[in-house]
């Protein structure tokens, strides 16, 4: 992907990883709050915890490459009275370290923030096993946890800070890529809350994370074939913004998930239990389709999955379709 | 020297929290005896002799913290809480049953409990943790783990014993229950794990080696402990699993059975215990 490309309305957008507003998050709200802490598992480059360790090395612990450990001593930490960030890549910590994470934080309800980072088949050259796509399933399905995927680096930024000041579990999911900066450092963030990114009549377009910039992409091809699509930003997993979906489907009639990550049981799965349960329409969903990710680059592992905007515009037409037969 | 009226004291207290474990047991009618009965006196040593702590004031940040990574020892968990003024005694007989507080494996619910534990090999990662947190503010509480040697089994535990002894934590005690049993029969023929005392000290730890049920031994290992500098503690307690009830010692198949009335009558008969605990 490219530094720069015009923005849909002629200006230009900057891009930047998600995963640098989780690192300019953290040395931020150190600053403020000496309570947090952040643990590491051999990956504090890449997961952007470096920014913080450099900054504060006194509360920050390496954990060498021992997740499980990990996530528990983070649970210890929270009953010590410290707020933990543990960081590592989503697969290690939403796969690996899944009961430490069940059994001890979410039962307990302890105060332990996850940052998944590399999720999504954006990671890339990398491959499969280094490509979380299941991180979302694992973490949305545990009580007490909650689970919020950024779209771009102002929201990674306001999730974290949000995250450091809730009491309970968090996991927040970032990418490695840069992306297209959507979001300004003044739009509202609130838990919970999708944002509304364009409104329209025809059918809803909810998407979740960095795949955003596909998204108005494609409401914008959507609009020159004279279909009308509302285009919900939501961030936030779980809680799900029931009320959003609810209306959504009520007002349009039809509705596209769209995410990163498997669509049985992520994000796509967790609308449609909203839809199926107040006001039933057709739905589509864009994600991975029950296959583990490749190597190569970004764009190209996007064509293959069918994570274009030109994917999400197809599925716009058909489930407009199932809605005129319905 | 620890002192020999003490030292009778807390057997006397070892002797009812027994009492206490079959009572608990014999109302729930399923549960773990076996482990509860092999890490009883240690246990008793730690709750009554070591360990700073008020009942009354469960979130005192003063007190020192307990982990009973081998969660599912819960009649001795909450006998212990009992005998200590955490709970009632009356209320072992809601233990495992619909809307007690007192679940098959602890939770927050119950005053005196740290942390929900129950999945084996999560208790001492949590255990560094805290200690880690704690040192972090310079506070002189001490961290104690409850560990069984079956958990040794479990990677996880490898990776928290090597970074307790990386990090130095010597406000971390773990007390090993080395009753050399597991559900399916002898630790060494389950999954060997001798030499274990060798394998702690390798990872850099303070071992200590006991006989678990002499309780002047488990009095001075705790004050030995506390003394270690520089390194983490590891008590090594040989125990005996089914404690103190005749037929239920050395017997794998005691590790998660509770006792039918009859069988708990002769336990309670064996252990000398008041008329109370007969009422069942």
């Amino acid at each position: 992907m490219t530094a720069t490309e015009p923005q849909l309305d002629g200006t230009e957008i900057k891009w930047k990883p998600t995963r640098d507003g989780y690192g300019d998050a953290l040395v931020e709200m150190g600053a403020l709050d000496e309570r947090i802490v952040v643990l590491g598992a051999d990956l504090s480059d890449s997961t952007r915890a470096l920014w913080f360790w450099k900054k504060y090395p006194e509360r920050f612990f390496e954990f060498g490459i021992a997740e499980q450990n990990m996530l528990n001593a983070a649970a210890g930490l929270s009953l010590a009275g410290k707020i933990p960030w543990v960081s590592t890549y989503g697969v290690f910590v939403a796969g690996r370290a899944w009961d430490q994470i069940r059994t001890t934080t979410c039962y307990s309800k302890l105060n332990v923030k996850i940052a998944g980072a590399h999720g999504g088949i954006s990671v890339g050259p990398d491959g499969a096993t280094h490509q979380a796509l299941e991180d979302v399933a694992t973490m949305r399905v545990l009580p007490n946890m909650v689970v919020i995927v950024p779209c771009d680096y102002y929201e990674t930024k306001k999730a974290v800070i949000w995250a450091c000041k809730y009491v309970g579990p968090v996991y927040v999911r970032f990418g490695r890529e840069p992306v297209p900066m959507v979001t300004g450092p003044e739009d509202p963030f609130e838990m919970g809350k999708a944002n509304l990114v364009h409104d329209g009549k025809d059918l809803t377009i909810i998407n979740n994370g960095p795949i955003l910039y596909e998204c108005m992409k494609a409401v914008q091809a959507l609009k020159a074939k004279g279909i009308s699509a509302r285009l919900l930003n939501m961030h936030t997993v779980k809680p799900i913004d029931r009320e959003a979906i609810a209306a959504a489907a009520r007002e349009t009639g039809a509705i596209v998930t769209v995410e990163e990550h498997q669509v049985q049981a992520g994000f796509g799965s967790a609308v449609a239990e909203v839809v199926v349960q107040t006001h039933a329409v057709p739905m589509r969903f864009i994600g991975i389709q029950d296959r583990f990710g490749e190597s190569g680059n970004p764009d190209e592992l996007f064509k293959e999955f069918g994570l274009t905007a030109a994917d999400i515009v197809r599925a716009a037409e058909q489930v407009l379709e199932a809605k005129s037969r319905s | 020297m620890v002192d020999q009226e003490k030292i009778a004291e807390l057997e006397q207290i070892a002797r009812r929290v027994r009492c206490d474990i079959i009572y608990a047991l014999v109302h729930a009618q399923s549960g773990h005896p076996g482990g509860s009965l092999s890490a009883t006196d240690f246990s008793v040593a730690l709750y009554f002799h070591t360990l700073k702590h008020l009942a009354h004031t469960c979130t005192w940040e003063g007190r020192d913290r307990v982990i009973f990574s081998k969660g599912h020892v819960t009649p001795l968990i909450f006998s212990l809480l009992a005998e200590a003024g955490y709970l009632e005694r009356e209320e072992l007989k809601t233990f495992r049953k619909y809307g007690s507080r007192l679940q098959g494996h602890p939770n927050l619910e119950c005053p005196g409990i740290e942390v929900g534990t129950g999945s084996l090999g999560q208790g001492l990662s949590i255990g560094v943790g805290l200690a880690l947190g704690l040192r972090l503010d310079g506070k002189p509480n001490r961290v104690y783990c409850i560990m069984g040697d079956g958990e040794n089994q479990e990677g996880s535990t490898w990776e928290a014993i090597m970074s307790a002894g990386h990090f130095k934590l010597d406000n971390l005690c773990v007390v090993l229950d080395n009753n050399g049993l597991q559900i399916d029969g002898w630790v060494e023929d389950v999954m060997g794990l001798q030499p274990l005392a060798d394998k702690w000290r390798s990872f850099r730890w303070n071992v200590i080696e006991i006989d678990g049920h002499n309780m002047a031994e488990c009095v001075q290992a705790f004050d030995r402990a506390a003394l270690a500098k520089g390194q983490p503690t590891v008590i090594l307690a040989k125990t005996v699993k089914g404690k103190g009830v005749s037929f239920m010692e050395n017997r794998a198949e005691w590790h998660g059975k509770a006792p039918k009335p009859d069988e708990a009558r002769q336990a309670l008969q064996e252990l000398a215990c008041p008329a109370e605990y007969f009422d069942f």
